[in-house]
């Protein structure tokens, strides 16, 4: 580096800059204690950002990922055109026979995670009797890993495999999926079929932060507190199995992709549904002047999802034998506004599911008296202020609000399956996360972030014995790498 | 006044201007340590860190010697010819298309490129040369443009069938000293320096700076290099154009194009099993 570099001043500057967050972020949480903590157990994110790309066209990470791993619109371009730049570099023969597209991702981190009011065994009870205690822990701990295999098999043949694990090393596969790119010379015309991430613009794989509470969107996720999640469990942020066309202009300005999926929610094997879903998104970008490349969309999934099985064997629901099928909807707009070194994503979001899925009743049954079809609204507003490259803050606000109960509200009791809900706002959640992220280097060939966060959750009235507010907190600092 | 002038070169310097876009290298250099440092190097000297990994050097903007210009050989760019270079992107390298970012983006990073050489405060961009307006395609057209590239001995580089494989082709070397291959028609992919007829004509007008392409303007008059263009098009026989369906339309192009297509094949290799 030359001494003119601004690289320089920006290492001192963020240097400093991620210092002071961090002791902030600490003392915060540390000297106050927070009474709000913990949260909802919610899946460890797998989290993309690839070294392999970038050691193979030789660009480092800041060219495709605003700070890794979330995009760039050119990074985005790349993805859309099938991990291709289109420079006739593309295709594997213009690499090294050695060269093998793999990245692997792990996360080692200090984090601190509370609960206000977890179901405890009560000591003084001599039947039994349950109460509820805050639980607060901390220490060193690690992620799981993810092996990142992805790349073109041929020019505008591109495939992608992400094998997974939890941080015991089970593993599973997030992704597997394969795409003919371009068809017909067209940028319209991409279709892939496999596992994979729906055409999310706001996307969780992509997630800055990375705790327990803050890992996942809320709203991607949601379902209401009365729904039986053990046949029907859906999320707008996990991988989904099915195919996918999508199409985009040259600049990638204009985008739109329609998917058909499985309704397994990407569970490999039918283990429930014979049923499909359809997901369709839209989204326009435009320029505004100085300011930056500005993008609203629309995305809808509409599902439907089974509520009892056919058949049992051994009293055992035999797979992939769910029927009775209900439908829900989830419906979204977005928008990306960036103000220079500012951005702000914005997300309005409901949901919808049948009287059937919200109160857990098979479809060969009569529903619960006063039973209806549970509505809710959300939204989101994620706040990123990217310094340069190598720094950058992030902060996410999340509420959803239920519209619409699938039970009867019956003030001053408590959740009763089946039966009644304490009140109107009944699963409401609100979720709040602040932190940063700091690459001491950028390069082409691996990534290191330290990362530091403080996520805050906060479900109203679902606390498992009284029925009050559930709050969880997470607070993590580590080191964040991947090559 | 005499004080006034370097000041105003100096601005000039720092600034671009494309269309009506007015780019600001002091906003290009937050752009450039974010997408080019990493082939272009901290000093815009071409040796980013990637660099000795590509087998075409990343341009060496100290220097300020372009191959993609509309202006005639030896002289610096125009602001728009470096826009468009970027926004395109470099066929047969690894330079991509940078059209996702913005207009503004792009102007702004030309703004920032230009500060790297000083011939940018001593010299000006040349002026954009004169391209006539593109004749009809006719056969006549056609084989006048083969007899120009025989007589023009592009073949000696180029190969008698634009194959890139001509004799002097492994000797060749740009101004890095790096082999250079000469484009293959055959391959029927873009131009490195753009897609129509029209960046053709350029591209032989004004030569590619850098490379042993030379510019053939004091050679061959616009008429007859429109010819070549024809010519040339009718070598890139696994792209359609108006050129290729007319040359094959007689008895002679047939022969010459249907020669060089070798298909059928079960593997595609040509190789008859």
């Amino acid at each position: 580096m030359y001494e003119g570099s601004p690289r320089l001043g920006w290492r001192k500057l963020t240097f400093c800059a991620s210092g002071f967050v961090s002791v902030l972020l600490f003392l915060t949480v540390f000297l106050n204690d927070s009474p709000y903590a913990l949260a909802l157990p919610l899946p460890t994110p797998h989290v993309r950002a690839i070294p392999a790309f970038a050691r193979k066209y030789g660009m480092p990470c800041s060219s495709c990922h605003e700070a890794w791993p979330k995009l760039s619109a050119f990074g985005q371009a790349f993805k859309d055109n099938g991990y291709q730049m289109g420079n006739d570099r593309d295709a594997p023969i213009f690499q090294q026979p050695a060269y093998w597209p793999v990245t692997f991702r792990m996360t080692t981190f200090w984090h601190r995670e509370s609960v206000n009011r977890m179901q405890v065994d009560d000591p003084t009870s001599t039947t039994g009797g349950q109460m509820e205690g805050k639980v607060t822990t901390h220490g060193f701990d690690w992620s799981g890993l993810d092996f990142h295999t992805g790349g073109t098999l041929a020019k505008n043949v591109s495939f992608y495999v992400l094998p997974s694990s939890d941080n015991t090393g089970a593993f599973h596969f997030e992704t597997v999926m394969a795409r003919l790119d371009n068809l017909a010379g067209s940028s319209w015309l991409n279709v892939k079929l496999g596992k994979f991430e729906l055409d999310n613009l706001l996307s969780e794989k992509r997630i800055l932060t990375l705790t327990n509470n803050s890992g996942v969107y809320q709203n991607y996720h949601f379902q209401p507190a009365t729904e039986n999640t053990s046949l029907f469990t859906f999320g707008i942020g996990d991988n989904q199995v099915g195919a996918e066309w999508m199409g985009h202009s040259k600049d990638d300005r204009t985008r739109i992709s329609a998917a058909v999926l499985s309704s397994n929610d990407g569970s490999p094997g039918l283990p429930t549904s014979r049923g499909y879903d359809a997901f369709l998104t839209a989204s326009q970008a435009f320029e505004v002047g100085s300011l930056g490349l500005q993008r609203v969309g629309v995305f809808a999934y509409l599902g439907q999802a089974p509520t009892y099985f056919q058949f049992n064997e051994g009293g055992a629901p035999v797979p992939g034998t769910g029927i009775g099928n209900k439908g829900f909807s989830r419906i979204g707009f977005i928008g990306m506004w960036y103000v220079k070194k500012f951005d702000f994503t914005t997300m309005y979001f409901h949901g919808s599911d049948s009287a059937y899925l919200g109160t857990g009743t098979p479809a060969n049954q009569p529903l619960p008296a006063g039973a209806q079809n549970p509505a809710w609204n959300g939204a989101l507003i994620e706040t990123h202020y990217t310094y340069n490259p190598q720094f950058i803050i992030i902060n996410r606000y999340e509420a959803i609000r239920m519209s619409q109960q699938a039970l009867p509200i019956v003030a001053g009791g408590g959740f009763v399956p089946g039966v009644s809900v304490p009140s109107s706002n009944f699963g409401d959640i609100d979720a709040f996360t602040i932190g940063y992220r700091y690459y001491p280097f950028i390069s082409s060939r691996a990534g290191f972030a330290f990362h530091n966060e403080y996520a805050w959750v906060r479900q109203r009235r679902t606390s498992p014995v009284n029925f009050l507010d559930l709050t969880s907190s997470s607070l993590m600092f580590g080191f964040d790498f991947a090559f | 006044m005499a004080l006034a002038l370097p000041m105003l070169a100096s601005a000039q310097q720092g600034e671009s201007h494309v269309g009506k876009l007015s780019g600001q290298a002091a906003a290009g250099k937050q752009l450039y340590f974010r997408y080019c440092w990493g082939c272009h190097g901290y000093r815009g000297d071409g040796n980013g860190e990637n660099g000795p990994y590509l087998n075409i050097l990343p341009r060496n903007f100290v220097a300020a010697t372009f191959k993609c210009r509309s202006t005639p050989t030896g002289t610096l760019p125009t602001d728009e010819d470096l826009y468009n270079a970027m926004t395109r992107g470099l066929n047969n390298s690894n330079m991509p298309s940078w059209i996702t970012l913005t207009a503004q983006n792009r102007a702004d990073l030309i703004a920032f490129i230009k500060t790297f050489s000083p011939r940018w405060k001593t010299d000006k961009a040349g002026d954009p040369i004169n391209v006539p307006a593109e004749p009809a395609v006719t056969l006549d057209s056609i084989k006048h443009g083969k007899e120009l590239f025989t007589k023009l001995e592009c073949w000696k580089c180029h190969g008698p069938e634009g194959h890139g494989d001509g004799p002097s082709a492994s000797t060749l070397t740009d101004s890095n000293d790096q082999p250079i291959r000469p484009y293959n028609f055959a391959a029927g992919s873009r131009f490195k320096c753009g897609a129509t007829n029209h960046d053709l004509y350029k591209i032989f007008m004004t030569g590619l700076d850098g490379t042993p392409m030379p510019s053939f303007a004091d050679v061959i008059k616009p008429e007859d290099a429109w010819d070549l263009v024809h010519y040339l098009r009718t070598l890139q026989v696994t792209r359609k154009s108006a050129e290729l369906a007319l040359w094959m339309s007689s008895k002679e192009g047939a022969e010459v194009v249907n020669a060089q297509k070798i298909g059928g094949t079960p593997t595609g290799s040509g190789i008859k099993q």
